[in-house]
């Protein structure tokens, strides 16, 4: 395994390389750097002239200019642009907002698209299938700068107006409950009657909670509230249960409820640290919950069934810290909103310029920020996720070792978490590699649109100006992470899948 | 059903006359199919691929009858580069609502999809944006598939220091973003016209179809035929073109359809940044970049370039998806 990693590393710094060779001779050729200083006067012209060759070293042949940027990078300075700024300089600050929205983009494509996907899978032929499949193929032929310029248009200036007087119309309220209901009603197995009985209820519980929520204009001041934190964490440890180990035994489901307890105890007693922590604080709490609820999971669970408490306890913990966590974000809200001037959902650049506020109102400033483009984002690489693990857990689902664990009784929850979706997965390792190509594309497209000033720009000034300097520093980050995460994927894919190492 | 009845041959006369005859008792018969006529049936059967068929063969026959191609006048009167008076603020005149729903009947009016600006028809515009994205998403996915074939066959058949140095130079272009290697070309070849551009850009693609075609070569050159092959004295390239690529045609001409889906979206996102197609050429996505401001005060020059895009990615990704299910069956149905 570690000469194969070796020999994989190895290759992937050559290819690097390689590709930097590439892209730096194209970006020598895009435009001639000199054109705006040949448009000058006489006087200015010619010193102008000697200024920039000087400093880009134009009468060196592309080669030497390469190998001066490549021993320079390999110190960490990535040169000077055009007008002799630093490069480092212009990187920092492009890197940061790039990186969260590709980042964001990426988790929630792969969370929310595998999970479509098994549902799909698991309920194939079925209307949502269908309607999955059909929605994925639309998602799969959106151009992104279109999307993006209508979710500007309809989710940012006409929600923030919305916001202003946060009354659902009736209309919208019924077409939600609908949707609800009629995920609901096609996500549940069994005859017609509780197919009907579970669209009935999720529609009307839908439409009366929009109807409160609406009444009681809780979009102005959103929270949630102890009871509610409460309720939704108690779900969660049912929820996990259920997921990691089912509901036959008690100990798994008792630890998860001592950990939703232990959440519920901290939402209060944790009141005044949370007030304005900042972020080391925060994953420091998130370390101690997985601490506790460890031990949580240890004890309650004894000798028999630790191997399923243990996670449980540990997946509920997080979840009730995550529950409280939206909570607080929520209730910064009102403020937040009125310090921008009542429009939280923003549609220009990556933050709102010299923001002063809390942990949780800044939290809040990105947020608004970071929303739509990752919105747009997710929407189009979404639809690759949700078709390939559909596809790749309907491929597992035909083989032996599932029917042969039907037939030996195991439960339905057993067969699908244990046996189809740990090799179902498996494939979606290199999925991620090769789409990260594709985010970060369209990562450039989306803050094209949404007018931040990142990586993209790096880009577009350099081919404007003929200067290689900027382009190779937006090809070193994104080629690196191409390159980085094809050599994980590969070698995650040999860990996970010994077929590759033997062949 | 339409299928022909196969000639008994041979041997098998015999047998397979009786089989008709015993099954011709029950009210069926015995039809024999090639693994084309297999392949027809599947894909004609398929709802989605026959939808995008047809979405597709109306948007390119639009496309091309309504403004004509190069010297061949088409039935659209406008010119798309003729600026005129602005008629109503330029709204769309087209009307599909039927009177009886309060609409206006159905009728084109003078310029269905309204004006811009400057007065030239939008309808003439649009329509041009579609020819010159057609034709370029259409050459790219011909010049990747070309390549990637080649590339991919070449590699997996002859293995050794070939097949190292071939993938590598996979490798290399896969590392550079699409958008940044095709955005570079686009640049460079600006102004060259969209055929040139059109070749550039799908020598940037084929990448992903040179290691699908490679895989399949890997496994199609340990079959005993392609070594009964080498053993009579075939020649490599007689081996690769005759015995090897037909057996990969399915792979190969699903991933260069859904290969014309993504160079749609590729060219639209690089003409709508401005590294793609060049004034005076018009693209879809130039028509979008031009005239994305106007999305409150005038949305349908915003819209139908949008409609247009999203009509032709979805209806080729949909035949894509028939293709693939005609050609493989095993990944439709669940053995249950």
């Amino acid at each position: 395994m570690l000469v194969f990693i070796a020999r994989r590393l190895f290759v992937s710094i050559w290819v690097f390389l390689a590709s930097s060779v590439l892209v730096f001779v194209l970006s020598t050729q895009v435009r001639d750097p000199l054109a705006e200083a040949r448009g000058l006067p006489d006087s200015a012209r010619e010193s102008k002239i000697a200024e920039i060759t000087e400093r880009m070293h134009l009468d060196d042949s592309v080669l030497v200019r390469y190998f001066r940027w490549l021993s320079d990078a390999l110190t960490g300075d990535l040169g000077t642009n055009r007008q002799g700024q630093s490069v480092n300089t212009m990187l920092e600050s492009a890197f940061s907002a790039t990186m969260q929205l590709i980042i964001g983009a990426t988790v929630l494509s792969i969370v929310v698209g595998i999970s479509i996907g098994v549902i799909s899978a698991l309920r194939q032929y079925t209307a949502l299938d269908q309607t999955v499949t059909f929605v994925a193929f639309i998602c799969f032929s959106l151009p992104l700068f279109w999307v993006g310029t209508l979710l500007k248009q309809f989710l940012a200036i006409d929600f923030n107006d919305w916001l202003a007087d946060p009354v659902i119309s009736p209309l919208f309220i019924g077409a939600i409950s609908l949707f609800a209901g009629l995920f609901c009603g096609s996500v549940v197995l069994g005859d017609r009657r509780t197919r009907l009985i579970a669209f009935a209820s999720s529609t009307g519980a839908m439409a009366v909670l929009l109807a409160v929520l609406s009444a009681a204009e809780w979009f102005a001041d959103p929270g949630l509230g102890p009871i509610v934190v409460a309720l939704t964490a108690v779900a969660g440890a049912v929820g996990f249960t259920t997921l990691v180990g089912g509901l036959e035994w008690r100990p798994p489901l008792q630890a998860a409820l001592v950990a939703a307890a232990l959440g519920i105890v901290a939402y209060f007693a944790l009141d005044p640290v949370l007030n304005n922590p900042q972020l080391p604080t925060i994953i420091g709490l998130a370390l101690l919950t997985v601490g506790i609820c460890f031990a949580v999971g240890w004890y309650v669970g004894g000798d028999l069934y630790r191997r399923n408490a243990v996670p449980a306890a540990i997946f509920t913990g997080l979840f009730a810290g995550a529950v409280i966590f939206t909570d607080r974000m929520l209730q910064s809200f009102a403020d937040y909103s009125e310090s921008v001037g009542g429009r939280p959902v923003s549609t220009v650049g990556a933050e709102t310029p010299n923001y002063e506020g809390t942990f949780w109102e800044s939290g809040l400033d990105s947020f608004g920020h970071l929303a739509l483009p990752t919105l747009a984002l997710v929407l189009i690489s979404l639809a690759t996720y949700t078709r390939y693990t559909r596809a790749s857990m309907l491929e597992v689902m035909n083989q032996d070792f599932v029917r042969t664990g039907r037939a030996k009784g195991l439960s339905e929850r057993a067969v699908v978490t244990r046996h189809v979706l740990r090799n179902g997965l498996i494939p979606i390792t290199t999925l991620i590699a090769y789409d990260i190509g594709t985010i970060v594309g369209g990562a450039v497209v989306t803050e094209q649109v949404f007018g931040w000033s990142a990586m993209g720009s790096l880009l577009f000034t350099g081919i404007e100006q003929g200067d290689p300097m900027p382009i190779m520093a937006f090809f070193v980050v994104s080629g690196g992470a191409i390159v980085l995460f094809n050599m994980i994927a590969d070698i995650a894919y040999a860990f996970l899948d010994p077929r590759i190492r033997l062949s | 059903m339409t299928t022909q009845n196969a000639e008994p041959s041979g041997t098998a006369k015999a047998p397979a006359a009786a089989g008709a005859a015993a099954d011709a008792a029950q009210g069926m018969s015995i039809v024999a199919r090639s693994q084309g006529q297999l392949v027809r049936r599947r894909f004609l059967r398929h709802r989605g691929a026959l939808a995008g068929m047809i979405l597709f063969f109306i948007v390119v026959t639009l496309a091309v009858s309504s403004i004509g191609a190069g010297p061949i006048p088409g039935w659209w009167d406008k010119d798309p580069t003729e600026t005129g008076q602005v008629v109503a603020a330029g709204r769309p005149t087209l009307s599909v609502l039927p009177e009886f729903l309060g609409g206006g009947g159905f009728h084109l009016g003078e310029h269905p999809f309204g004006q811009d600006n400057i007065g030239r028809d939008y309808f003439a515009l649009t329509m041009r944006g579609t020819q010159v994205s057609l034709v370029i998403a259409l050459l790219t996915g011909l010049v990747a598939t070309l390549v990637g074939t080649l590339v991919g066959a070449v590699a997996g058949y002859f293995r050794g220091w070939t097949e190292s140095v071939l993938m590598r130079i996979t490798d290399v272009v896969i590392a550079i973003p699409t958008l940044l290697i095709a955005g570079l070309i686009g640049v460079i070849v600006a102004g060259r016209g969209i055929v040139i551009f059109a070749v550039f850009l799908g020598l940037c693609l084929w990448t992903q179809i040179a290691r699908l075609v490679r895989g399949e070569v890997l496994a199609l050159r340990e079959k005993e035929y392609v070594e009964a092959a080498r053993s009579v004295g075939t020649r490599s390239r007689r081996i690769i073109f005759k015995h090897i690529l037909p057996n990969t045609m399915g792979v190969i001409i699903v991933s260069a359809t859904l290969m014309i889906a993504s160079a749609v979206l590729t060219e639209t996102a690089l003409s709508f940044l401005g590294l793609g197609v060049q004034a005076p050429d018009t693209s879809l996505g130039r028509l979008i970049s031009d005239y994305r401001t106007a999305l409150t005060v005038r949305p349908w020059l915003f819209y139908w370039p949008g409609a247009f895009i999203i009509g032709i990615a979805l209806s080729i990704n949909f035949i894509g998806d028939g293709l693939r299910d005609a050609f493989d069956p095993r990944q439709t149905r669940v053995r249950d």
